[in-house]
């Protein structure tokens, strides 16, 4: 098969390999849209039910913004050393690209931790999902943000075990392009829940 | 240990479901038996369960959909037979918590479990082929969403045996469907079913738009594309955008029902109204997904048919753009007794009536096709002329139910019923049996028996009109969808009419099924050796039938709208060979069905809150996920001389077919049996 693939490496310019890493780098944009529509509904859901507090806690009772706003700067720290990981790629450095995604990992990992924190903390108060319709959205639309990056963190983690594995190939350089998409368009999700969940609840 | 589920979960008691279930138990079985004595698993699992090529996806598709459409049929004779039986006091045979499954299972099984399979099977079948595309962008996604369909398809099925189906209508409703008011398993299985599906068809959906875009053959340009891969592209950007809707809506019911939360309950602050506006905002554009294909069904049948380049070309993509655009702003005419106010139903009442515009564009496009064409009355045309009549009386009832003041007397009663019946059935099951008899052969290599499909269609052209024109009068008599006996006994001849017209349908099913049986009997003189049986006028036609797995031996170049025809018109032109190549194929992959089987198992577990099976179904999907992501050996290469020698026997088997034959769909099967005497 080795010689196989290197008789066809020269005819890279043939039509019919419809550049597979451009295909699959379009296919995970318009994932991407779709996903942003899944998010849509939930902010739509929270614009909704924002209100029906139910004679409970109202979004200014309970966040607490220094604590966000901390949470804000990991995750658009890891964006950026995400974007250093692929400029790394882009230079054929192996060794910072594995570097770049460590760091990235427990920048994302603080941040869901911190988030997780934030939950449990919030339960132990008494303030659960199941309280009002206002604490379920609340819950929901953060969660499902998290539960993406936790997502996105587990592929981190399979990335670094390919790139040990396999290098820098065909392979593993659309992967690593695509999951910084993921991860640039969930910071740019998180900067719309900063501002519309928490920002405008306690201003 | 087991959640909830228990020996109890199985209905012994309900006489029916027991026959039916014992009926599906030994027809299961009888198959088992016989693919283990033809000794055909290993077949089938290599050639056709792991396969990533779209045709075969695509036949599979229709299968499981026509498994399924028997199944949803089946509901609706049971219900027709209820109604024509409780009048006046009556109570029938089927009890009411047993009928509203069976209403819910109908809708649920026709919109999800039929009509989307045939829409997406046909797109396999299709599209690849009309841009001159070796495969779909990514096939082993592609064999993925089939399977997570297949499985939602079994649980569906598993809830007839085990527990029940939801009683809440095939859009489950908040409140309703809350865990307060359906404490039972039944919309736990309706939640799971259309979760696992609705992925899979997101992911159809992202793979056919960058197939389309991404993958078209030298030439073809956006606006060269034939009209069926025009409406499916829209279709799909239908299906990328409302799709997340859907599965976005479900999960908040899903939270609501499992922990307690609050999104559409009465109280803490809940809104219901949420739930009905986020599931139409997906239900409407979904009856478009369903729709515009079957348009493009029926421009290529027409134009085929009539010799002759559609007539409007471009007004129909605009048309059809202009319906995907408008298709997103009309959500809320399905509840303007809600109380939006007499503003916000002006304006969904006036953007609905809008779409009839670009409806009548193309209606109006089919007809002038037709006009000064030489059209031949083969069976697709038959239900094409069936669907242009029927299609066009159920949009002016439509128009009519969106006008907000005649609607608050038409909501919720058995007028909603028929029209929608008269769109989907004139419409999408029209298009879809259009379209299966016209690239039948592409599929099989042999045509569809014409006697057999023209008798299915008058039996459905027929039964449409006697099952549903008497809903329509009932409705006006006051009789209301979902119930299931009735007191006014002046309503029972308008009942029993209609279940005629039931029967009259299942005898067009039966002569499907004939067909099928007939053609495959028949299929060595119905064989179209050439790949163009019909004189066809797009790619699909230029290759032979059934088409090679790698569906072009050199990549067509386009340059022209029907571009197959415009070749066909200049081939005494010699044109220059150009040498066959290595063609860069696919691998089959075992990942989609493994993945789509955990996928089912979490599904059942957490139906019945087994949470230890839901975890060993999730490690099982992420275990089979990574064996396919570190798995590189994913592709091949079909070397040169074996695609010139697959392309040599095809032209052989050309040369060797006897010209003097009589064409299947002229003469029919007696005109066939004259020229077997006469050969002989």
């Amino acid at each position: 098969m080795a010689t196989d693939t290197l008789h066809h490496e020269g005819s890279a310019d043939h039509h019919e390999h419809h550049d597979a890493a451009g295909t699959k780098l379009f296919g995970f944009w318009v994932y991407l849209m779709s996903d942003l529509v899944i998010f849509g509904s939930l902010f739509a859901t929270y614009a909704v039910l924002m209100k029906g507090t139910a004679a409970g806690p109202t979004a200014a009772d309970i966040f607490e913004l220094p604590f966000v706003l901390v949470e804000t700067f990991l995750l658009l720290f890891s964006s950026f050393t995400f974007g250093m990981g692929v400029l790394a790629m882009n230079a054929e450095r192996l060794g910072q690209v594995k570097a770049w995604l460590a760091i990235t990992f427990l920048l994302g990992a603080a941040f869901v931790g911190m988030e997780i924190y934030e939950f449990q903390h919030l339960i132990h108060e008494g303030y659960g999902p199941d309280k009002s319709a206002f604490l379920s959205s609340f819950f929901t639309l953060v969660g499902t943000h998290g539960l993406h990056v936790t997502f996105g963190l587990i592929w981190i983690l399979v990335m670094l075990i390919q790139l040990y594995t396999k290098g820098l190939n065909d392979m593993t350089r659309p992967r690593i392009l695509c999951l910084s998409l993921f991860w640039h368009f969930l910071d740019i999700v998180w900067i719309c829940v900063f501002s519309f969940v928490y920002l405008m609840g306690v201003l | 240990m087991f959640g909830k589920l228990s020996l109890e979960s199985i209905p012994y008691h309900e006489p029916i479901i027991m026959v039916v279930a014992a009926v599906m138990a030994i027809g299961g079985i009888a198959l088992f038996g016989l693919i283990t004595y033809y000794r055909k698993w290993g077949w089938l699992w290599n050639e056709w369960f792991t396969s990533v090529d779209h045709k075969k996806l695509g036949i599979m598709y229709f299968i499981v959909a026509l498994v399924m459409l028997l199944r949803g049929f089946s509901d609706a004779i049971m219900m027709r037979t209820q109604l024509a039986m409780a009048a006046g006091g009556a109570a029938g045979y089927l009890p009411p918590e047993h009928y509203d499954q069976i209403f819910t299972a109908h809708g649920v099984i026709m919109i999800f479990f039929v009509a989307m399979p045939m829409v997406i099977g046909l797109m396999n079948l299709v599209v690849p082929l009309q841009i001159g595309a070796r495969d779909v962008a990514f096939p082993f996604l592609n064999n993925l969403s089939f399977w997570l369909f297949a499985v939602a398809a079994i649980l569906v099925n598993i809830s007839l045996v085990v527990g029940e189906f939801a009683k809440t209508g095939w859009l489950a409703y908040a409140p309703l469907s809350g865990i307060e008011f359906s404490p039972g398993v039944g919309v736990d299985y309706w939640i799971w079913a259309l979760q696992i599906s609705g992925i899979g068809t997101t992911l159809t959906g992202i793979n056919f738009f960058v197939t389309i875009l991404k993958m078209r053959t030298k030439g073809m340009t956006m606006f060269r594309m034939p009209i069926f891969t025009w409406t499916s592209l829209c279709a799909n950007v239908l299906i990328i955008a409302s799709f997340p809707i859907l599965t976005a809506t479900i999960a908040l019911l899903t939270l609501d029902r499992y922990f307690g939360m609050h999104f559409f309950t009465n109280d803490f602050g809940g809104n219901m109204m949420m739930y009905v506006n986020l599931i139409w905002a997906w239900g409407h554009p979904e009856v478009y997904i369903l729709i515009l294909p079957a348009f493009g069904v029926f421009s290529e049948v027409i134009s085929t048919f009539a010799r002759k380049r559609l007539f409007g070309y471009m007004t129909m993509v605009w048309a059809t753009i202009a319906i995907t655009l408008l298709s997103f702003i009309v959500w809320l005419h399905h509840f303007f007794t809600m109380g939006a106010g007499a503003n916000v139903n002006a304006f969904f009442g006036i953007m609905t009536m809008i779409i009839a515009i670009p409806t009548g564009v193309k209606v109006f496009n089919w007809l002038f096709t037709i006009y000064r064409g030489s059209l031949e009355l083969t069976s697709p045309v038959l239900w094409t002329l069936g669907f242009i009549i029927t299609f066009t009386l159920g949009g002016m009832t439509g128009v009519m139910l969106a006008v907000p003041a005649a609607n608050f007397v038409l909501h919720n009663s058995l007028f909603v019923i028929a029209h929608f019946h008269n769109v989907i059935i004139g419409g999408v099951v029209f298009g879809m049996m259009a379209g299966l008899t016209f690239w039948f052969p592409k599929a099989f290599g042999f045509t569809l028996s014409e006697k057999w499909g023209k008798r299915s269609f008058w039996c459905w052209f027929i039964g449409f009109y006697v099952a549903f024109m008497p809903l329509y009068v009932l409705s006006f008599f006051g009789a209301v969808r979902r119930m299931q006996s009735y007191a006014n006994p002046e309503w029972q001849p308008w009942m029993i009419l209609a279940w005629v017209g039931a029967v009259i349908i299942m005898m067009g099913i039966a002569c499907t099924i004939i067909q099928f049986w007939v053609s495959i009997r028949d299929r060595k003189l119905n064989a179209d050796v050439t790949g163009d049986p019909w004189d066809g006028r797009t790619l699909e036609w230029s290759t032979s039938s059934p088409a090679p797995f790698y569906n072009f031996a050199r990549l067509p170049v386009v340059g022209d709208i029907d571009s197959f025809w415009s070749q066909k018109q200049r081939s005494n032109e010699q044109q220059e060979e150009a040498p066959y190549t290595d063609i860069h194929m696919p691998r089959n992959t075992v990942a989609g069905p493994v993945i789509s089987l955990f996928a089912l198992v979490i599904g059942f577990a957490l139906v019945w809150h087994i949470w230890w099976l839901a975890g060993v179904g999730a490690i099982g999907v992420f275990v089979s996920f990574m064996a396919r992501v570190f798995n590189d050996d994913i592709d091949y290469y079909v070397p040169a001389a074996e695609v010139e020698r697959i392309e040599r026997e095809h032209q052989q088997r050309v040369k060797n077919s006897d010209p003097y034959k009589p064409s299947a769909e002229v003469e029919g099967r007696e005109g066939k049996q004259r020229y077997v005497e006469v050969k002989a």
